[in-house]
């Protein structure tokens, strides 16, 4: 094609001309590979001290929230995994428990053990590939190179269990499609097993490492009242003085059969974040042990059910399926028209990796969620940043987006 | 008589529903039942004017007053330990009576409860800000204006969030359409290079896995690799390119796909 004279007028978005002041604009992103996605940053600039921030998003808006009113409840579940797509199975868990409560199921044991499992595990991913690319930000390259090695051994584990790496889809509403593979607890204790050396690996690298040390430190302080204020969950809220983790004060699941601790720290720092980030990745190993022993309970006690039975809702075991008339039609209903929820309003919070991730679902009794909100824990932890960077320099911009853990699959959904 | 269907609603409807099916309820329970919430209740209710109240789903739901609301969290906030407002957006009942429904979802860390304010609101009608009290509501309610159109009265920065600031319309209404049509399909072409261009343009080709083997110009054509901009002839030889250097990369090990060997444990 022929050159075409460009009818866009020329602006230049990065300079203001009309200004008596020192102050500079900047403009951080949304393309810097330090904004871990899609933010855009308007920094107000006094020299190299950041006087006003105004975090821009929606570039990876898709609308989930309108795509999930036009979609059956099982179709939405795989739109859920490009929410968070660094954990995306708890997004998965997080839906899947929604429409459970609202449907009022209970989910056999062995598939709560199994769903348990893969939510740690994809918390492990998650937390990992935050250090890796919180510490490639800050410059320390062979953390991320050790940090996604690890990685990648869970993602071979969940890839055996589910056949996909990120974007997995491996939890059904009613429990799980599949049982664990073989080699899964071999795998899976044979990575546990050497999580503790790999940890002290990083700790070695970073706890003492001066400029770790330097750009961590007192940098970035949320205080109490504002992270509550700003809404705050997870390892954020926890850094900042408050040891509320919803496995432990409002346990769904298992949770409240599995020993672990809530770590916390009252300094709020980046430092304190980290600290957290870390302790986090022990407990979860602790708790995925656990998850071993009782899954081998449930294989002894032949409990073998991985679905849920409700036969209005959840479709029977495939055997049944293809041989019980009654249950191929029930299927052929709940697949071509969708299942239909009771009228009623339900919101129910989980404790996902970077925090509380939580599902209002609105049903006027159709096949379709009337009105479903998404409440993603790092859409504030991005608005957060309005009040946390002002008083920061610029290098401090890109370990406070670190260790805030944002990712924009979850901020603009 | 046919049940009336508001024509305006875009949304997607379930195409069978069997005459006699009547929905089951999600059980409500009497705020009554409990006693952490009876007593939250209670407390709200010696101030402000609640219409109904309810446990569901483990969550008190109260409804009140639009008017009241910056109040209702003010008590809940300060003196009933609700410290957090996790969530708030709007549901839209405008084909049924022409109000949104707007929630709050409050989280008391103290007592392990969680209690959902509700009011209603007429089409057109503001809502109370309550980002003076918690911080977290300058972005909700931001996106409750982008997404539903609903403004907040005193918000320090009434702008769309995650759509662009010339978008027009609000996604999550019922009636906001599910697909575009020709204008928006040619917006950039008519907007950047004139309507004229586009029949120079064409349309745009969704169909991801779309393969033109006769396009040497954007398509890479594995296994039978040309140079760009060659004209395809049906019976091209196979072209197996290798994309290293003939003598190898200095200290890197030269990739020979004969040679090579696939690792089928992860574990190794």
């Amino acid at each position: 094609m022929a050159q075409v004279k460009n009818r866009l007028t020329p602006f230049f978005e990065n300079i203001t001309f009309d200004r008596e002041d020192n102050e500079l604009i900047l403009n951080f992103g949304p393309q810097h590979p330090s904004a871990h996605g899609q933010l855009r940053l308007m920094l107000h600039l006094q020299q190299e001290q950041i006087v006003k921030a105004h975090p821009d998003v929606g570039y990876l808006h898709r609308g989930m929230e309108k795509m999930a009113e036009n979609m059956i409840y099982n179709e939405f579940m795989p739109t859920t995994d490009r929410m968070d797509y660094i954990a995306s199975s708890s997004n998965n868990y997080g839906f899947a428990l929604a429409v459970e409560k609202l449907i009022g199921l209970e989910v056999p044991r062995r598939a709560k053990v199994i769903r348990m499992m893969l939510l740690e595990i994809n918390r492990l991913m998650s937390h990992l590939f935050w250090l890796a690319t919180t510490a490639l930000d800050i410059g320390a390259m062979t953390v991320f190179l050790f940090a996604f090695r690890e990685r990648e051994y869970l993602m071979d584990i969940i890839e055996g269990y589910c056949g996909a790496r990120l974007t997995h889809a491996a939890i059904r509403i009613g429990g799980v499609p599949l049982d664990i593979q073989d080699n899964f607890i071999i795998q899976l204790k044979t990575f546990l097993d050497k999580l503790p050396a790999n940890i002290k690996d990083y700790e070695d690298l970073l706890d003492t490492n001066r400029i770790w040390l330097m750009r961590m430190e007192e940098v970035g302080v949320i205080s109490t009242e504002m992270a509550l204020s700003w809404g705050c969950t997870g390892p954020m809220l926890r850094a900042s003085g408050v040891a509320w983790d919803i496995r432990k004060e409002e346990p769904y699941e298992l949770y409240d059969e599995v020993e672990f601790n809530v770590p916390f720290s009252d300094k709020g720092d980046n430092f304190a974040r980290y600290r957290i980030y870390m302790q986090e990745m022990r407990e979860t190993a602790k708790i995925l042990y656990q998850t071993i022993e009782m899954y081998e309970t449930c294989v002894a006690n032949n409990e073998t059910a991985l679905m849920a039975h409700a036969p209005q809702y959840i479709s029977a075991p495939k055997i049944d399926i293809m041989t019980q008339n009654y249950s191929l039609m029930q299927h052929f209903v709940l697949v071509t028209q969708g299942m239909r929820p009771p009228v009623g309003e339900v919101y129910v919070p989980t404790e996902s990796p970077k925090g509380e991730l939580g599902f209002f679902i609105n049903s006027q009794g159709g096949p379709y969620p009337y009105r479903l909100k998404l409440r993603a824990p790092s859409f504030w932890h991005t608005g957060i940043l309005t009040d946390l960077l002002p008083g920061h320099y610029i290098p401090d911009v890109v370990s406070i987006i670190g260790t805030t853990n944002i990712v924009f699959g979850e901020v603009d959904r | 008589m046919r049940a009336y269907t508001p024509k305006d609603d875009v949304q997607a409807k379930a195409y069978y529903t069997d005459r006699f099916y009547v929905a089951p309820q999600v059980p409500k329970q009497d705020v009554e039942n409990d006693e952490v919430f009876a007593a939250d209740l209670a407390a709200i209710k010696a101030k402000f004017e609640v219409s109904d109240a309810y446990i569901q789903v483990s969550n008190m739901v109260v409804y009140i007053n639009a008017k009241d609301i910056y109040g209702v969290l003010e008590l809940m906030r300060d003196e009933l330990d609700y410290t957090q407002l996790s969530e708030m957006s709007a549901i839209d009942w405008l084909a049924k009576d022409n109000t949104f429904e707007i929630f709050y979802q409050m989280l008391s860390m103290k007592k392990r409860k969680r209690i959902r304010v509700k009011y209603f609101i007429e089409n057109g009608q503001a809502v109370d800000s309550v980002e003076k009290l918690f911080r977290c509501a300058d972005w909700s309610e931001r996106e409750m204006f982008d997404m539903f159109g609903i403004e907040a009265n005193n918000h320090p920065f009434m702008k769309r969030i995650l759509m662009p600031y010339d978008w027009q319309g609000n996604p999550l209404l019922k009636t906001y359409p599910l697909e575009g049509d020709e204008f928006a399909a040619w917006y950039e072409v008519d907007k950047i290079f004139g309507k004229e261009a586009r029949d120079i343009i064409g349309p745009e080709i969704r169909d991801t896995a779309r393969v033109d083997r006769y396009d040497s110009e954007r398509f890479a054509r594995l296994g039978f690799e040309v140079p760009k901009g060659t004209e395809i002839t049906d019976d091209m030889p196979r072209t197996e390119q290798k994309y290293q250097e003939d003598d190898g990369v200095f200290l890197i090990k030269k990739y020979d796909k004969e040679s090579s060997v696939i690792v089928d444990d992860p574990q190794r």
